[in-house]
């Protein structure tokens, strides 16, 4: 028994190994500040979650089993979108990115509604 | 009258369950004095924030939410090896990146924050703005060969289940 | 064919590796820029990489006393994405 959740505990830190560095190397290698979003945002909250994991399977291991890793892992999954959209508010508002389409129903997106406004 | 009083007590009953369930967890016990002072969190915090979060969404059907839960866990899984997988191969000029315009039928900001949410977290998609008035979603695909696929796939996959849910 | 204490010996110091690495690569996209928004989003990464790596310490000295400042990093680096985030957009964080 403890020889298969050692095998899980491995499994789970490999898993988390792959996706964090995959996360960071997407950062790096990715040549649009939009694409660039797409690795951390993904591959990271992912890697993180099974390193978590592997820590949760560990304490149970050890006696003092606890799920509190749960509360880092919801933690991460809540914010890592809010963290995204901010930043990428942050590339349509000083334009680093193309240009994004016009909205099909409304006149403007927000990000740029705010800048018109504060122009005029 | 009972009934706007306990609504006046616990304006948020499922964030008061919340707050009294990660307040156990931290504390990683069940003894009667966590529940009790969670349960005095989870009746404070809810009025204090009350007053930022007003129109209380209203018969949100929670077996549809669990299905969906699980769903987009399932497709944060699948999406991730996609990804991975994208990023380590291709190279930067072989990736069509695009943006997709979404015309939105939900209407509430609870399950237009959830819509957004699921984009950012599952394949190759990040929400990146909302139109001025709330009607579109302005996203960001990593690499898709064709804009109006990706728009129907999330329209299909994930905004008709919300409707079902909070509407 | 390896016991699996040694199996999982090895995948975390593997894993200290590679997490190691990705915090160098996220900081060496912190130096070269260009905009400030691949900045911001470099230093999220450090955030998330830098949990990483204090669970790993955790599970290496196999205890529970790292789980606080995981939280608690996980929490101060959303809010600092945030703040940095609104700052560039309303030259302004709380209004």
């Amino acid at each position: 028994m403890t020889g298969f959740a050692d095998i899980l505990i491995g499994l789970s830190l490999l898993i988390g190994a792959l996706f964090t560095f995959v996360g960071s190397f997407g950062l790096l290698k990715l040549d649009m500040p939009m694409k660039r979003l797409h690795g951390p945002t993904k591959a990271g909250t992912l890697g993180i979650g099974a390193l978590l994991m592997a820590a949760m399977i560990d304490s149970f291991l050890s006696g003092h089993g606890t799920i509190q890793h749960i509360l880092i892992m919801a933690f991460l999954f809540v914010t890592a979108p809010i963290s995204a959209l901010f930043i990428a508010k942050v590339h349509i508002h000083t334009g680093t990115c193309q240009k994004p389409p016009q909205p099909s129903e409304d006149s403007q997106w927000a990000t740029k509604a705010v800048v018109d406004t504060q122009e005029t | 009258m009972a009934r706007t009083a306990l609504r006046r007590l616990l304006p948020h009953p499922a964030l008061t369950l919340i707050l009294i369930l990660v307040w156990a967890i931290l504390n990683s016990s069940l003894s009667l004095g966590t529940i009790v002072f969670g349960a005095i969190l989870g009746i404070l915090i809810p009025q204090a924030t009350v007053a930022y979060w007003p129109d209380v969404p209203r018969g949100i059907r929670f077996g549809k939410l669990v299905s969906y839960t699980l769903l987009v866990i399932w497709d944060i899984l699948v999406a991730n090896v996609q990804v991975a997988w994208i990023v380590m191969t291709k190279t930067n000029a072989k990736m069509k990146s695009t943006w997709v315009n979404i015309p939105l039928d939900i209407k509430t900001p609870e399950a237009i924050t959830m819509l957004a949410g699921t984009i950012t977290l599952t394949p190759g998609t990040v929400s990146a703005d909302l139109s001025d008035e709330g009607h579109c979603l302005l996203v960001h695909a990593l690499d898709a060969d064709d804009a109006d696929a990706v728009r129907d796939d999330i329209k299909q996959r994930y905004e008709a289940r919300l409707k079902e849910i909070f509407e | 064919m390896m016991s699996p204490e040694v199996f999982a010996d090895y995948a975390l110091m593997i894993a200290f590796v590679a997490v190691s690495v990705s915090q160098l690569l996220a900081m060496v996209r912190l130096v070269i820029g260009p905009g400030a928004g691949d900045r911001i989003l470099a230093l999220d990464t450090m955030v998330i990489n830098g949990i990483g790596l204090i669970v790993l310490v955790g599970l290496y000295q196999g205890t529970q006393v790292y789980f606080e400042a995981a939280l608690i990093f996980a929490m101060l680096g959303f809010v600092s994405t945030v703040a940095y985030a609104r700052f560039l957009l309303r030259g302004d964080i709380i209004e």
